[in-house]
């Protein structure tokens, strides 16, 4: 093909660049969609529950994983102090995913149940109460606000229409757990963390 | 991976690579034109608005660098995986590499943490060495709750004292290590009411030999006959089976202010110690055993 063909016809030009570039995707992001290692559950996975999924919420507003990532990397390094590394079917009902990219703080991927409940309050509410060198802000706000629970079915329901198994069960009661007005932001938030990669362990 | 999808990404790689191969290759010689003076470079004949083009070829390093990139894929992909299912001559993993990185560790480390197994808890706290191993096991893995130095804080037991909640021998540090613990003292609002609450308040103080309102202890002694003495004991001294504190020492591990204490009996408390057998090795553990323990004797 002559160089002015192309130089000359912008619309052809147009479609051949979006051809040469949709190459990188269709090679290595397209075929992700059909591999089991990518869309099937580790055993054991169920979707999250409605104080957690509005405590992963909470965690996405707060900005969480703007400093802590959710994934272990297979370095020796890491599985050394966290545990072991993430999978890509630990994360399939999550929409979006929250591996994040940065480290300001320790990854969290495998956070759930490695401190006490007691702990994850003290630690949001002033972190330095607990770790005096910490620089992670403190979040007094989340042992003030009430949640409803007013949007979690609604939330459900979402998540069920991009494939999460959620049963028409979980979604009437979606709202059960927040029904006394008495569940405080942080408590759907240690709820969310505490079951935070708990189906794969591995001996440090 | 499906065939279906081994052979659409081996084609699409194998399309880019030849394709991008061509391009740079397809573009190296231009056609001239023959109306080149003397002594001037030549011209492609393309003329845009009276401007000429000169043929001017790809900078050689430029061009050199291109091919060496293709060249270093072509390798790349004949080693390492890449290409759909076939793996790579090297068989060369994420997984294998990272086993064996760990195995290599392994075999270096383990036997520094086992030496140490066999040897009873007792005598382990007078190596020097074990200790310093064992300082910097804590230091990575309890220290966040119960501080660098042992000491705890407000809803954080001290393990420098000699004040144990579940015991402190060797085997019973072990077992909370191991198993974690969990603590459950109610609450107890509802059942006493805010009267009855500050009465056992009172009571506790008393115990405790504090300053205490004398008529409400009385009274506050007949509520804690009913709903405390089945886990602190008919004298307050607590119970290590249960994790029941020890109420008449003076040590408050939610905080011995009125108002605090009040709170405790109001609303209960539930201190979790975190299970470690899924998470630590049983040799760590040990050491980890030790060194709690030698928190208590080096008073």
């Amino acid at each position: 093909m002559k160089h002015e063909i192309v130089e000359k016809n912008i619309g052809l030009m147009i479609v051949l660049i979006v051809v040469a570039i949709s190459f990188g995707g269709l090679t290595q992001i397209i075929p992700l969609f059909w591999q089991n290692q990518t869309t099937q559950p580790v055993e054991g996975l169920e979707p999250l529950g409605p104080l957690a999924l509005e405590g992963r919420d909470i965690y996405i507003r707060e900005g969480c994983h703007v400093c802590h990532t959710q994934m272990v990397r297979p370095l020796r390094a890491e599985t050394e102090r966290y545990g072991h590394y993430s999978v890509a079917g630990e994360h399939v009902y999550e929409h979006p995913f929250l591996w994040g990219s940065k480290r300001t703080g320790p990854d969290l991927a495998r956070v759930g149940g490695r401190y006490s409940d007691d702990w994850q309050r003290a630690h949001l509410y002033n972190p330095r109460d607990v770790v005096p060198e910490s620089n992670m802000p403190a979040f007094p706000w989340l042992f003030e606000n009430t949640l409803t629970g007013k949007d979690t079915a609604a939330k459900m329901t979402a998540l069920r229409t991009v494939g999460v198994p959620y049963t028409d069960e979980d979604i009437a009661n979606a709202a059960a757990p927040f029904a006394g007005g008495e569940v405080k932001e942080i408590d759907a938030l240690v709820v969310y963390l505490q079951q935070l990669g708990t189906l794969l362990t591995q001996k440090r | 991976m499906s065939t279906f999808w081994s052979i659409w990404i081996i084609a699409f790689t194998a399309i880019t690579i030849v394709g991008c191969t061509w391009l740079l290759l397809a573009n190296r010689k231009v056609e001239v034109s023959d109306d080149t003076k003397e002594g001037e470079a030549q011209k492609t004949g393309h003329v845009y608005d009276g401007i000429e083009e000169y043929d001017n070829p790809l900078p050689g390093w430029w061009f050199k660098m291109f091919l060496g990139t293709v060249i270093f894929g072509v390798v790349y992909l004949v080693l390492y995986p890449g290409l759909g299912n076939f793996g790579g001559v090297l068989g060369w993993t994420q997984v294998g590499q990272w086993e064996e990185e760990v195995a290599e560790a392994e075999a270096k480390y383990t036997p520094l943490y086992e030496q140490y197994s066999e040897t009873p808890v007792e005598e382990l706290i007078a190596n020097p060495e074990a200790m310093k191993m064992s300082r910097r096991l804590f230091n990575n893995n309890c220290a966040v709750c119960h501080g660098s130095d042992g000491r705890g804080s407000y809803g954080f037991p001290n393990l420098a004292d000699s004040d144990w909640l579940y015991g402190g021998s060797a085997e019973d540090i072990k077992t909370t290590l191991v198993n974690g613990r969990q603590g459950a003292m109610p609450a107890l609002g509802g059942a006493l009411g805010e009267e009855g609450v500050d009465k056992v308040a009172e009571y506790v103080f008393k115990i405790s030999g504090r300053e205490h309102d004398a008529d409400k202890a009385e009274a506050g002694g007949q509520l804690f006959a009913t709903y405390c003495v089945a886990c602190h004991g008919a004298d307050g001294t607590g119970n290590k089976m249960l994790g029941a504190p020890n109420l008449t020492d003076g040590i408050w591990l939610y905080g011995g202010s009125p108002t605090l204490v009040r709170h405790t009996i109001r609303n209960g408390r539930n201190g979790n110690m975190p299970a470690q057998a899924d998470k630590l090795k049983a040799e760590k553990i040990h050491l980890l055993t030790a060194y709690v323990y030698s928190l208590s004797k080096n008073q």
